[in-house]
């Protein structure tokens, strides 16, 4: 049985420098994973790569999704497909409207719901991303996944700069788009989740998580667990802990 | 008029400042004539659908109308109290010659359109709002060159009475089965004290068609100017440079200018002379090269001080061959003013191409929304209909017309 996504041995460079080195990760339908680990670890640029952005450039090894090799494709085809991405500082679009963006992420949705759901109509007609605060951003790409409602929902640091009101709305879309709402059996959706400080991880349930370091996945395990062991001991010690070589 | 048809007769040699010479030899003067049309309804089809294409439609919401076909005003009338429409030559009798307006602008003697124009029997519009009247519908004017290798020449005068509001919309069009054609366009606008004025004009020509309007623009005190310019279809060559005089306190211009040229030469810009405190003007430019040569000119100058000026021109080049020559000016000639320009010019951004794509969108797909909201230039002062008429003809233009 194949996972969602498959990943193995995944080599990665950008700009001639290689960034991750033989990642293996597995994603079952249903599960939602945390990635961990200090600033510029590669998490960003496993999310990137999974997504197809071009300048990421696939060395060796390989993704697969739904069982397909998805390597080569470009990330239109992924997205359609069913991989969708927040991404941490994503540009604005110069007279392109909010609500005009969501239409044209599902021709289905209805962008005052989504917006609703996100505290966030007020923004309807104003251009995607252009003058946004940080916590702004945030919202704005959610409400952009649950139109676009992708298998794999990939999110990067979610919770960064977002207030505690908005974090829990926040929470709650992450739920929504990874069906945890729903019995286990019945979940097929999944997501990736990039997170510093795990703010986010008191409102939604995460599965398992690893901890990046260097281009790699050191560590996986309970992400209570993981996320404990890094405040006390840093990211280092939380590896030499838990998964002692 | 001896004095400006001598003017005129000198100056008949004289090339322009910009853009290619044309010879004017080449083209027909004589128009043949039509009827005149009692009422819009019997506008004939193909200048109605012509008129729709340049975002004049003619069926609803017509504060006034003036059409031009040919050489021949077939349509002048207002629907508006307090506003007149008339045919210049109409205008010209009833008035006494518009002695205060006619060539008081526009040097007759700029160049050779200038005085090819004055040495000929006049066509074009008289609009005036006197005082305090506001249109509630714009007024809608077409200018219809439908005879192939026709010199189309056209004078009109613009005037804005004290505390009045003026909303034109302007389409000068070419059916599609006229390629070849001259249209020459003279206009002066005058906005008088306090009085409010937007003017809207989309070109599409033909691709053997040379453009040449020449406008000027006298703002008294108080004034406010939103000038919008728009030409998304390849002509073979344009060249305009309208220039404002912003001669009382406190008078605002606002230039909006959008351009996409698939082929073709486009040579745009505008000059604005702040010559009262507490004046203001700014100047914004998109421009889009699939392949056409587009030059835009932007000049301000500043004589007395707390003027404010902004020049802007962002310019996207989509193909390997096409050219965007963006040339800000900005001349202080005195302390105590604020004036600035940017510009950019360069291809579509990688990022926002990405971003489009990672929510499902092709890279044609996301190259096209990125386009049409570059070209959605949000245009202040205009009235929400004549907003919905742009947006919908910039999106209709650019689809056919486009990449």
């Amino acid at each position: 049985m194949f996972g969602l996504l498959e990943i193995e041995d995944l080599h990665v460079s950008i700009g001639g420098r290689m960034v991750l080195k033989g990642i293996n990760l597995k994603i079952d339908r249903g599960e939602n994973h945390a990635l961990f680990g200090p600033n510029g670890c590669g998490k960003t640029t496993l999310l990137n790569t999974i997504a197809g952005v071009p300048r990421y450039v696939v060395e060796s090894g390989r993704i697969l999704f739904k069982g397909k090799d998805i390597t080569n494709l470009p990330m239109d085809e992924r997205a359609r497909m069913g991989i969708g991405i927040a991404f941490q500082s994503p540009p604005a679009i110069r007279g392109l409207k909010l609500k005009d963006l969501i239409k044209l992420c599902n021709p289905q949705a209805n962008p005052e719901k989504v917006l609703r759901e996100m505290n966030f109509l007020e923004f309807a007609d104003r251009e995607v991303n252009r003058g946004f605060s940080g916590g702004e951003i945030k919202r704005s790409e959610m409400a952009q996944l649950l139109a676009q409602r992708p298998e794999l929902v990939m999110l990067d640091e979610p919770d960064s700069g977002v207030d505690l009101e908005n974090i829990k709305l926040i929470g709650k879309a992450i739920n929504k788009l990874t069906e945890k709402d729903a019995k286990p059996s019945k979940r097929t959706r999944s997501g990736i989740i990039i997170t510093h400080f795990g703010h986010i991880l008191d409102y939604i349930s995460v599965d398992k998580a690893h901890v990046m370091l260097e281009g790699t996945i050191v560590c996986t395990g309970s992400p209570r667990e993981i996320l404990e062991q890094i405040k006390t001991r840093g990211y280092e010690g939380c590896v030499r802990c838990l998964c002692p070589t | 008029m001896s004095d400006i048809a001598e003017r005129a007769r000198k100056a008949l040699g004289k090339k322009a400042t910009y853009g290619p010479d044309v010879d004017l030899e080449k083209y027909d003067v004589e128009a043949k004539p039509h009827e005149e049309i009692q009422s819009l309804e019997e506008v004939p089809e193909d200048v109605k659908k012509a008129a729709l294409g340049v975002g004049v439609a003619l069926d609803k919401e017509v504060g006034g109308a003036y059409i031009q076909m040919d050489q021949t005003p077939v349509v002048a009338k207002s629907s508006t109290e307090g506003i007149e429409v008339l045919d210049i030559a109409t205008a010209l009798k009833k008035y006494d010659g518009l002695k205060d307006y006619w060539w008081k602008l526009v040097p007759v003697d700029q160049d050779k359109y200038t005085a090819d124009v004055a040495l000929h029997p006049p066509a074009g519009y008289f609009l005036r709002a006197k005082s305090g009247a506001k249109t509630v519908f714009p007024l809608k004017s077409c200018l219809y060159l439908g005879q192939t290798n026709l010199n189309q020449r056209v004078h009109n005068i613009i005037i804005a009475e004290e505390g009045s509001e003026l909303h034109v919309i302007t389409g000068c069009t070419t059916p599609s089965h006229v390629q070849r054609g001259l249209h020459i366009g003279v206009s002066e606008f005058f906005i008088k004290k306090g009085a409010h004025v937007s003017f809207t004009m989309i070109h599409n020509w033909g691709r053997e068609v040379d453009v040449r309007p020449r406008t000027a623009i006298y703002m008294e005190e108080g004034a406010t100017l939103s000038n919008n310019y728009i030409c998304l279809t390849p002509a073979k060559t344009l060249q305009t440079y309208p220039k404002a005089i912003l001669d009382g306190k406190g008078a605002v211009a606002s230039f909006n200018t959008v351009l996409y040229a698939k082929e073709g030469h486009l040579d745009t810009g505008s000059e604005v002379v702040l010559r009262a405190p507490g004046c203001s003007a700014d100047s914004i430019t998109r421009a889009v090269s699939v392949g056409g040569e587009i030059i835009t000119r932007g000049r301000m100058i500043g004589e007395v001080p707390d003027v404010k000026a902004h020049l802007e021109c962002v310019g996207l080049i989509l193909s390997e061959k096409g050219r965007i020559d963006s040339i800000p000016e900005l001349d202080g000639r005195c302390g105590g003013l604020d004036m600035s320009h940017e510009a950019a010019v360069g291809k579509i951004s990688e990022l926002e191409l990405e971003y489009l794509m990672a929510r499902g969108l092709t890279k044609d797909q996301a190259t096209g929304v990125i386009v049409r909201g570059f070209l959605d230039v949000e245009i202040k002062g205009l009235p929400e209909s004549l907003r919905e008429e742009l947006r919908r003809i910039t999106q209709l233009q650019e689809l056919h017309g486009g990449s």
